[in-house]
């Protein structure tokens, strides 16, 4: 196997992900993206940990369980927006524009 | 281009017989590779939020598979257990709770399609071309796993956590405080007062 077919993917992966957060209003949707973009780069620090050592692997375990708290707090947010603005349109959130 | 060709030269003499080329694994890999494309693509395109989130199971659940290709088998557990378990539901728990339209939307993107994949064509040229450029056709040798796994053991994952709680150790603790953190958070702010 190569070590490019892996980092492609991740690339692709990641860049769907960027594009996802681009597009999509729906706050649930663009946390949903950013899950993308983490998991891409785990599959990046998974791949390297072959060369270098199992510390790849360690970091992957940390980037798991902080994508998780991620979620939670994210999703705490999400729902505290749609409790005030009934609605999660993350496009309508413009309060700090000049 | 002469740099491919030191490429090949240096690869050439890591090459072990197990560790050229691998065809179930390759199969596995490639059937896999274009199952979580196309499901990534309909994370971000689909029109119905319960679908974006059983298709990002599918994008998840290929990323194991992937961390098992790279024999990472502790992660990929891992993996399995905390997204596929626990992030999927925590996601159709935020559908739920945010009443999304459960059907068909077309309320979901914005008007910034454009820009979004512009930025994302961008990005991936910029992307695979610097891989390519660096990595070309270099093989993975598992020259890390040398040594500590061997067949009917669990070396790999006895290597992971002697560098958690050896190396790692302080930077594990730390992990728990945040994680506390997080909930604590996430249980102020969503609190009904």
């Amino acid at each position: 196997m190569f070590l490019n077919q892996f980092l492609l993917l991740s690339a692709i992966l990641f860049t769907i992900g960027v594009y996802g957060v681009i597009v999509r209003k729906n706050g649930v949707l663009v946390l949903m993206s950013i899950e993308l973009v983490l998991n891409a780069v785990n599959i990046n620090l998974i791949v390297f940990s072959t060369y270098w050592g199992v510390a790849g692997q360690v970091f992957a375990l940390f980037t798991i369980a902080i994508a998780a708290a991620e979620v939670g707090v994210g999703l705490a947010i999400v729902l505290l927006i749609y409790r005030n603005q009934r609605s999660v349109d993350i496009d309508e959130l413009d309060e700090m524009k000049g | 281009m002469n740099s491919a060709a030191l490429i090949i030269a240096e690869v050439v003499p890591l090459v072990t017989p197990e560790t050229t080329f691998d065809a179930p694994a390759n199969v596995v890999f490639a059937v896999q590779a274009v199952v979580m494309i196309f499901a990534a693509l309909r994370v971000v395109t689909t029109k119905n939020v319960v679908h974006a989130a059983l298709w990002l199971v599918v994008v998840l659940g290929g990323v194991g598979l992937n961390y098992i290709l790279l024999q990472a088998e502790f992660v990929a557990v891992t993996q399995f257990l905390v997204y596929l378990g626990a992030v999927i539901v925590l996601f159709l728990f935020g559908v739920m709770l945010t009443r999304a339209p459960l059907g068909v939307s077309d309320d979901l993107d914005n008007n910034q399609k454009k820009i979004g994949i512009g930025v994302g064509v961008a990005l991936l040229a910029v992307l695979s071309y610097a891989l390519i450029e660096t990595f070309g056709r270099s093989e993975l040798t598992f020259a890390a796993y040398e040594g500590v796994a061997g067949p009917n053991t669990n070396g790999r994952t006895q290597a992971v956590s002697d560098a958690i709680f050896g190396q790692y150790l302080i930077p594990f603790e730390m992990l728990s405080l945040l994680l506390l953190a997080a909930l604590i958070g996430a249980i102020v702010l969503a609190r009904r007062d």
